[in-house]
């Protein structure tokens, strides 16, 4: 398995993988902690504009994909707080917005919506050496500010309203989640891809939360649960050559199985002990 | 300039464009015990909600400690609990890790806990009667046991105003009692309360004074023996009734603060 190293291509593509499987649940947990799991996946689908743009635009598509999934971010966040969309239905135009946006800029840059499954499912051998030192820099700020923040982020995701009224500056915070989420998605984009890079940030928190009580705990376990599955994934891919992004999502997804097969049976076998104790 | 803990004078509030509170006035002094009372739709909620921050006012004024809201950086001082707030989000968390949450009025933009925040938030669950659930998930505790929790969240930083909407709110009788011991204690500590609520029970020989609104507007203010029973304003509004309780004597509205 280690001799896939030899290639420069797999080497690059492991740093993203290290980066992308612990950054997208540090950032994820505060998400799912606040009941808008599925912004991820309304921000890949708005990244995917920014890809087509960078095609159009002879740009690297990585810069524009980060531009756009971050104002993206900004816009849907500004949307929810003034109440003025509900937040289903401002993720479901970006759901369309995006895909739309994506397939017409690339359309219209000569090249067939065929050319943009490379960002959509990962594609190991596009990633460069410039495009490592971006994912490297950008995942780095987004593990930082998460875990660094996590105080102030855990509070606003807990208790919006309880966290404005202690002081804490609920609608920066609350942008600087989406904006963080936005950057996640573009370091994700070379190896889950864009369609499947929501689940990285769901999937690994929903798994450990099977065997968590704390908060503290289960962001952490996710971390190490999302670099399990990107390594993983990214070496079960080259062995048995699918695409990255199914092969991490799928090891997560048994990862979850797992723990809530054990989560159950910790939970039987607890109340069995306690039956026992009661009589 | 006053400094009393909350003064607030001719608030209005519209929500939607319907006017929910007109003209209100309301002060909490140091150290008094104030409750709330109204039928649901009254506007109590929205009192709070206005006086803390969290609902704009189209007119008047809200002072806290002295300062203007919208100047108000002291936010340690103040301690607010929600109505009907659930302390269970999508992601397990302690109660420890929630009561915590309480004391980032002290350092709101970033920073990690300290051994004073350590101890506080400590304090602050002993206070409440939960230190033998302190590292137990919040979403494995019962209903009464959330509100104690999110209780302690607000003592958590010491705060010397404590703004509650209907804390008793689904909470059995038990645990009306307890809520009750616990706010003897801080009143006796020197802390000030706002508590909303639709019946006062346990808690009523620890009331300074009432203030019951109807229709967004107050309608008395004053002390709280002249409400025979809080139920009895809760059955006036629901039957069209005025919102003078039963046996009302008290001051009317305008002249209690001349």
């Amino acid at each position: 398995m280690l001799e896939a190293l030899d290639f420069q291509f797999m080497r690059y593509a492991l740093v993203a993988a290290v980066f992308t499987g612990l950054a997208a649940p540090a950032i994820g947990t505060f998400l799912v902690q606040r009941r808008l799991a599925l912004l991820g996946d309304g921000l890949g689908h708005v990244a995917l504009t920014g890809v087509a743009l960078g095609l159009l635009t002879n740009v690297a598509p990585t810069i524009t994909a980060v531009v756009v999934a971050a104002l993206g971010a900004v816009l849907i966040e500004l949307l929810r707080m003034n109440g003025r969309t509900s937040a289903d239905v401002a993720l479901a135009m970006l759901f369309y917005g995006g895909i739309a946006g994506g397939v017409l800029l690339t359309n219209l840059a000569g090249e067939s919506a065929n050319s943009l499954n490379a960002f959509l499912f990962g594609a190991i051998t596009t990633v460069d050496a410039a495009d490592l030192w971006l994912v490297g820099a950008l995942g780095v700020v987004v593990i930082v500010l998460s875990l660094g923040l996590s105080p102030q982020l855990f509070a606003v995701c807990q208790d919006e309203e309880h966290a404005k009224v202690s002081g804490v500056p609920v609608r920066a915070y609350s942008i600087l989640i989406a904006v963080l989420a936005a950057v996640t998605i573009t370091v994700a984009m070379r190896t889950v891809g864009l369609l499947l890079v929501s689940a990285l940030m769901v999937v690994p928190v929903a798994a450990s939360q099977q065997l968590t009580r704390s908060f503290r705990t289960t962001h952490l376990a996710a971390m190490l649960i999302g670099l399990f599955a990107a390594v993983g994934g990214l070496f079960t891919s080259y062995e048995i050559d699918t695409a990255p992004g199914p092969t991490i999502v799928m090891i997560a997804l048994v990862v979850f199985g797992l723990a809530s097969l054990a989560a159950a049976v910790l939970a039987r076998t607890r109340s069995r002990r306690h039956r026992v104790h009661s009589t | 300039m006053s400094t009393t803990p909350l003064h607030v004078r001719g608030l209005t509030v519209a929500l939607d464009g319907r006017p929910v509170l007109r003209q209100v006035d309301l002060d909490v002094s140091a150290g008094e015990f104030v409750t709330l009372l109204g039928a649901n739709g009254s506007g109590k909620s929205t009192l709070v909600r206005a006086a803390v921050g969290l609902v704009p006012a189209s007119a008047g004024t809200v002072e806290l400690f002295g300062t203007p809201l919208d100047r108000f950086r002291d936010r340690q001082r103040l301690g607010y609990v929600p109505q009907r707030s659930r302390a269970v989000a999508g992601v397990p968390a302690t109660m420890h890790e929630v009561v915590m949450s309480g004391r980032l009025a002290r350092r709101r933009f970033f920073g990690w806990r300290t051994k004073d925040d350590v101890a506080a938030v400590e304090a602050a669950i002993a206070r409440v009667g939960l230190s033998d659930r302190t590292r137990s998930s919040v979403s494995e505790m019962s209903g009464g046991q959330q509100q104690r929790a999110l209780i302690a969240r607000a003592l958590a930083s010491e705060a010397e105003l404590l703004i509650m909407d209907e804390p008793t709110a689904g909470v059995d009788h038990d645990n009306q009692e307890s809520l009750a011991d616990l706010l003897a204690g801080l009143v006796r500590d020197g802390t000030s309360v706002l508590l909303v609520a639709h019946e006062l029970g346990p808690l009523r020989p620890l009331i300074d004074r009432a203030v019951v609104l109807d229709d967004g507007a107050v309608t008395y203010d004053g002390d709280v023996d002249n409400i025979r029973d809080a139920e009895h304003v809760h059955v006036h509004q629901h039957s069209g009734q005025p919102a003078k309780p039963d046996g009302f004597s008290g001051n009317p509205v305008g002249t209690h603060h001349a």
